[in-house]
């Protein structure tokens, strides 16, 4: 199915359980224990051994000899397998940055240089200990992106968007600021490890039962890093206890499980250590946003500019915080410039949102900080710079109602009531303050194929590669499969993240409930033609499906007396035109929050959250509303407490557990609401939707950073906003 | 120049004396007999030994509470724990509350209230709660009781405050509470 052209009215428009409320498809599995994620996949292959892994102890150097003869002789060791048995594996794919193992060159600390294969786990990470292993530690490595910000910040670098003369325009302009934020790398910490179990066969076939968002690019970089051809490997990933971008691409864990087993001559089975993954797997980088700001009269924007700075390890891309300036407000002159400090921290890459999850911690409090200088109502601010149109392309939003967002989320939180003196609002021991901020996150959308076969007893079992990694996929599949066909969702049996089902979108960018579900629907379109055939019609034009039946004229057949002699098979897939790059494809949010800080602490306590959200179709307001409360609860830790705490001497995320890594827990959230506008975007695809997967974590840091403002009159710009930062500026109490 | 040896765990392997232990467990009523390594969590004898693979290893280090589950009537991290240290106690998993056709009610209102996303936290979650409901009703107080003579309310402050060894990174935590509260209402 190519998607060539604005949907129009469709199927989906008179919907009967799109749209709808349904519960959870893998609700009871999960609930009950039962839903088998990768570790646990005793069943799948016989005589599975442990694999433990060995992470380097410097972060940059060569490996000069590792000594693994007392490993090797410990009870129940099987093999083990050493970087310096091999030369580096290739990079697995464009998109990662450091090589996962093989050679004797340390990239970053806990990079994998070992795998230990023994019977059991105490065994396997016993041995492991054992193994001694001299290094040669590069003591020249940049761990400290701060003092790189300090030596490049004055080299003049070629803007990504320059539009007019900004230099002239902030300079004339009546109003302005210019103000730098800081944003320290984060960790997705996903509640499930990273894991993989891996059997060879005879012919040289590996299967890989892992926890991965995407299951095609796994696929495909398991093969270029074992250099094998690519039809000789199968990944599958039904249950993924998390992502956020953890688990876009195969990190280590697939590597050792398939090194281990290939040595071992058994299946492997390896999950990492939780202290393993801050340091061996990927993180959000740190960023330094500089944001200039000038303004008429009437608070028009007539000049910004963002340049964002950002870690990588070298030829990595970093956290670039500067997309959304270029689209979201309208500004007569941008510059837009990106800078990359290239150090030895780990890899750094997606996670959730990456770009604007960080660039609107920078952007919404500059935005804050502007309306002050204004002496403009923060909300109103926004508004006046509302545009239809992007600055920085000159593109069309396909549907943009950023500005209902803030109305009608000003008007529920009550904002009118908000306090309007910064640290003048009191209730007891705790000032009292109020935030608001915008969000925005393209709304992308990507080939996508799924197969669908209708059985003789007319229920329908729908197959693709896409991922379900909490977002709701297993359920808006169902229900979209259920629309096309008309038949009843306890029909519909869906099943996922193997690649031996058709190429999907995978789960990514907030693309993948458009993309999956459009994808379903163009293998449901070719099945209703070839339904349409076998009841002697050319085409499904002119039939109607419902209540399990469908019908041409006056002649109703059941799905069940369709196809009695056996399963009827269709597949297709939706590709996405061009003409959706006219436009551009956009979700957008407002967030209000209402903080207290203690007035003799600081401490700061989140007391209530509202979030808008401009989404499209809401394919189903339970799976998307958990999404959106999700976000928000991510976005509460990156303005409170999420900091990955970099040892600037040895290049060590030195708290590297749950413990010391602060992700906000029950006590931390307070009572959240969430609207989403009743929008439909046909630009985007065929149902209309877009996605809400990223937008819920979007700006909300934002509004939480403003609102502890407007608590204390203590603007903090180097987030995480904890109390040792606010105590020095608290009113006198 | 610097060297490398991570830990001295695996020295113990050449310590005297038997490295596995026979340890008999009751888990969901059922005697299971197991010959564990010394070194085996609690969490470990369920998850590998048992193939109960419904209680969670998130950290297995006592920080994200996906292990919960009931030793004799009490939760534990199960991941801070050795089995052997178990011999004779009676051990209540995810499992044991319910099935996807018979679910706990605890279970059925988190599929009710969309209580989780991705589904490990989970079962550490569900066993919890339902502890949480325990020690309200037996007058346990909490850091967030203000009065320590009285019975502490079955408020959000209070659930929140005991569901906080649980972590969720999907940030199902106000769906969570909306389950609790439902099921501590229909007792």
């Amino acid at each position: 199915m190519d998607f060539n052209t604005a949907a129009e009215t469709n199927i989906f428009d008179r919907p009967k359980i799109l749209g709808k409320a349904v519960p959870r498809r893998d609700g009871p599995l999960k609930t009950t224990g039962r839903a088998p994620y990768a570790y646990e996949r005793h069943d799948v292959a016989e005589g599975q051994l442990v694999g433990y892994p060995l992470g380097s102890a410097i972060a940059k150097g060569r490996i000069l000899s590792m000594d693994t003869e007392a490993a090797r002789a410990a009870p129940g060791v099987r093999a083990i397998v050493t970087t310096l048995d091999m030369e580096a594996m290739p990079v697995p794919s464009e998109m990662h940055t450091a090589h996962l193992f093989g050679g004797d060159k340390v990239e970053h600390y806990h990079q994998a240089i070992a795998v230990v294969v023994a019977e059991t786990f105490e065994q396997a990470r016993a041995a492991t200990a054992l193994i001694k292993v001299e290094y040669d530690a590069d003591e020249g490595a940049e761990f400290d992106l701060l003092a790189a910000y300090e030596k490049m910040k004055d080299t003049p670098v070629d803007p990504e968007v320059s539009k007019g003369d900004f230099e002239t325009a902030f300079a004339n302009a009546a109003h302005r600021i210019d103000r730098t934020y800081v944003t320290t790398p984060q960790n997705h910490a996903q509640m499930e490890p990273q894991a993989t179990v891996a059997a060879w066969d005879e012919n040289g076939n590996v299967t890989l039962w892992t926890s991965n968002q995407m299951i095609q690019w796994a696929k495909k970089a398991v093969a270029k890093t074992f250099e094998m051809d690519v039809e000789k490997v199968r990944v599958d990933s039904p249950y993924v206890g998390g992502g956020f971008g953890n688990k876009l691409f195969i990190r280590s864990d697939v590597v050792l499980a398939a090194l281990g087993a290939k040595a071992a001559g058994q299946p492997v089975k390896l999950a990492m250590p939780r202290p393993f993954v801050m340091n061996n797997t990927t993180h959000r980088a740190g960023t330094v946003q500089r944001i200039r700001i000038g303004t008429d009269a009437q608070g028009k924007i007539v000049a910004l500019a963002h340049e964002g700075t950002s870690n990588t390890l070298p030829g990595g891309s970093g956290e670039d915080a500067t997309n959304q300036s270029q689209h979201f407000y309208a500004a007569d002159t941008l510059l837009i410039a990106t800078r990359l400090a290239e150090m030895h921290l780990p890899e750094a890459n997606a996670m959730r949102a990456p770009g604007e999850a960080s660039g609107l911690m920078g952007l919404e409090m500059a935005m804050d900080e502007m309306a002050e200088e204004l002496g403009m109502d923060p909300v109103q601010f926004r508004l006046v710079n509302d545009t239809d149109t992007s600055p920085a392309t000159g593109k069309k939003f396909s549907d943009r109602n950023f500005a209902r967002c803030l109305t009608e989320g000003a008007e529920r939180f009550g904002w009118e009531n908000r306090n309007t003196t910064p640290g003048s609002r009191r209730e007891g021991d705790w000032l009292i303050g109020h935030g608001v901020a915008g969000a925005f996150r393209p709304s992308p959308a990507t080939t996508s194929g799924a197969r669908v076969r209708l059985q003789a007893d007319g229920r329908i079992i729908v197959e693709t590669d896409m991922t379900d990694i909490g977002t709701g996929s297993y359920t808006i599949i169902a229900q979209t499969v259920a629309e096309a066909m008309g038949m009843d969702i306890e029909d519909v049996e869906v099943r996922l993240g193997d690649s031996a089902f058709p190429v999907s979108s995978g789960s990514g960018g907030q693309f993948g409930a458009v993309s999956s579900t459009a994808g379903a629907y163009a293998a449901c379109t070719a099945l209703r033609r070839e339904v349409a055939r076998r009841i002697g019609h050319n085409d499904a034009d002119g039939l109607s499906f419902a209540r399990g039946n469908v019908t041409a004229g006056a002649k109703e057949t059941p799905l069940v007396d369709i196809a009695p002699e056996g399963e009827i098979v269709a597949e297709d897939k939706v590709k996405f035109g061009s003409f959706r790059k006219d436009r551009m494809v956009a979700t957008f949010a407002a967030h209000f929050v209402e903080v207290g800080v203690n007035a003799w602490t600081g401490e700061v306590r989140v007391r209530r959250m509202l979030g808008v959200c401009d989404a499209g179709r809401i394919m189903n307001p339970t799976t998307a509303l958990s999404q959106v409360i999700g976000g928000m609860v991510m976005g509460v830790g990156a303005a409170l407490s999420e900091e990955i705490a970099v040892d600037t001497a040895k290049g060590v995320f030195i708290n590297h557990d749950l413990a010391n890594y602060e992700v906000p827990v029950h006590a931390d959230i307070p009572e959240q609401e969430v609207v989403f506008l009743d929008t439909l975007d046909p630009v985007s695809g065929p149902l209309k939707s877009k996605g809400v997967g990223e937008l819920g974590l979007c700006g909300v840091a934002g509004a939480v950073a403003n609102a502890v403002y407007n608590a204390t009159g203590v603007r903090a710009r180097e987030y995480p906003i904890t109390l040792d930062k606010l105590l020095d500026g608290l009113p006198e109490v | 120049m610097n060297t490398h040896s991570d830990m001295q765990a695996g020295q113990d392997t050449a310590l005297p004396g038997p490295t596995t232990s026979k340890t008999r467990l009751v888990v969901n009523g059922t005697e299971r007999v197991l010959e564990v390594d010394n070194r085996t969590t609690l969490l470990d004898a369920l998850r590998e030994h048992l193939r109960l693979t419904g209680t969670k290893k998130g950290c297995d280090h006592g920080q994200c509470g996906a292990c919960t589950c009931f030793v004799n009537g009490q939760r534990v991290n199960s991941c801070l724990s050795l089995a052997v240290m178990h011999d004779g106690d009676e051990i209540t998993t995810i499992e044991g509350l319910g099935t996807p056709e018979d679910m706990d009610p605890l279970q059925a209102a988190f599929v009710a209230h969309d209580g989780f996303q991705c589904g490990y936290c989970t079962p550490g979650q569900i066993c919890s709660a339902k502890a949480t409901l325990e020690e309200l009703r037996a007058g346990i107080p909490s850091h967030v009781t203000k009065d320590l003579l009285a019975n502490p309310p079955l408020s959000p402050e209070e659930i929140k405050e005991r569901m906080s060894g649980n972590i969720c990174r999907c940030g199902a935590y106000a769906n969570i509470l909306e389950a609790v509260l439902d099921v501590a209402e229909a007792r």
